[in-house]
């Protein structure tokens, strides 16, 4: 059998890239939105893995909750980005100042 | 050695290596078909946990919808992508420090805590992860549920209401013009000169 560990450490490994790759294409809106979506993976699996080993079904209903959201938050995501795209034409994040906040 | 846990390490070095793909890459068509290749490794480790259904929903969903998505946002627009990577490398040393960072203090901790508590056994014969989690979701969990549809429906409103525009360019029929039209509007009568 494999250990509660391993996947916990699996998912904690995924989610530090997933945030390492925030820090890095800080400019590429893309790129951020998938980094975005490689931390909810992380988050998932750890939801699974204890859903298993506590023999608990509750996490594995919160994950489908979380796929629901995430689906929902990448097309919504991506129609933002396509509508930026067609006024600036640039997905640059540094491009996005015009509301001088 | 279990044979779970081989397929386990092979699973995990792809996930890990496939997820530093995504990030590192210098086109974002590969780095969204890296992400589909994370996603599916992902499922497979959800199924070695006996999550059947939702190993095939993340499939279904992720790799079927949400990355084609992805891959028809990033085939659609023209990026130039040497501006994008403009600091890739600058940031590289902090962020890498602060992901190791974050990476040893979320394993050293969790590896001593639950380090040797062990993922439960596999079901009884029988067992449908499927009719299980469809019983819980329909009656504990009902009224989220629908909140997730209601969710869903916002999504698909919003999405195309963002995207949708009228262009002035384009010709096309307005059916309450034309029904509200009268003859008179159209037709002129002219008294011309008699015989």
């Amino acid at each position: 059998m494999i250990p509660l560990g391993h996947y916990l450490v699996l998912s904690a490994l995924v989610f530090a890239i997933g945030v390492v790759g925030v820090f890095l294409n800080r400019k590429n809106l893309i790129i951020l939105l998938m980094a975005i979506e490689l931390m909810l993976l992380a988050v998932n699996m750890n939801f699974v893995a204890f859903s298993h080993a506590l023999g608990d079904l509750s996490g594995q209903v919160f994950v489908f909750f979380i796929l629901t959201v995430a689906a929902a938050e990448s097309a919504i995501g991506l129609a933002i980005l396509v509508a930026l795209f067609r006024n600036l034409k640039s997905i640059n994040v540094d491009d996005l100042g015009s509301l001088k906040g | 050695m279990d044979f779970s846990l081989v397929l386990f390490y092979a699973f995990g070095a792809v996930l890990v290596a496939s997820t530093l793909a995504v990030i590192m890459v210098r086109n974002p068509v590969h780095a969204a078909l890296f992400l589909v290749l994370a996603f599916f490794t992902a499922a497979s480790l959800w199924l070695l946990l006996y999550a059947e259904f939702l190993a095939i929903t993340l499939v279904l969903v992720y790799v079927g919808a949400v990355m084609v998505l992805f891959l028809f946002v990033v085939m659609m627009l023209d990026i130039n992508i040497d501006l994008l990577r403009k600091g890739f490398w600058k940031y590289l040393p902090l962020a890498g420090g602060v992901g190791a960072l974050m990476a040893a203090e979320m394993v050293s901790l969790l590896w001593r805590s639950v380090g040797g508590l062990n993922v439960g056994a596999a079901p009884p014969p029988g067992y449908s992860n499927t009719k299980e989690l469809g019983r819980v979701l329909y009656t504990d969990y009902v009224f989220p549920f629908e909140i997730a549809a209601v969710i869903l429906l916002v999504a698909i409103v919003a999405a195309i209401a963002l995207t949708l525009r009228s262009r002035k360019e384009t010709k096309y029929q307005d059916p309450q013009a034309q029904l509200a039209v009268k003859a008179s509007d159209r037709l002129k009568i002219v008294k011309g000169a008699q015989p």
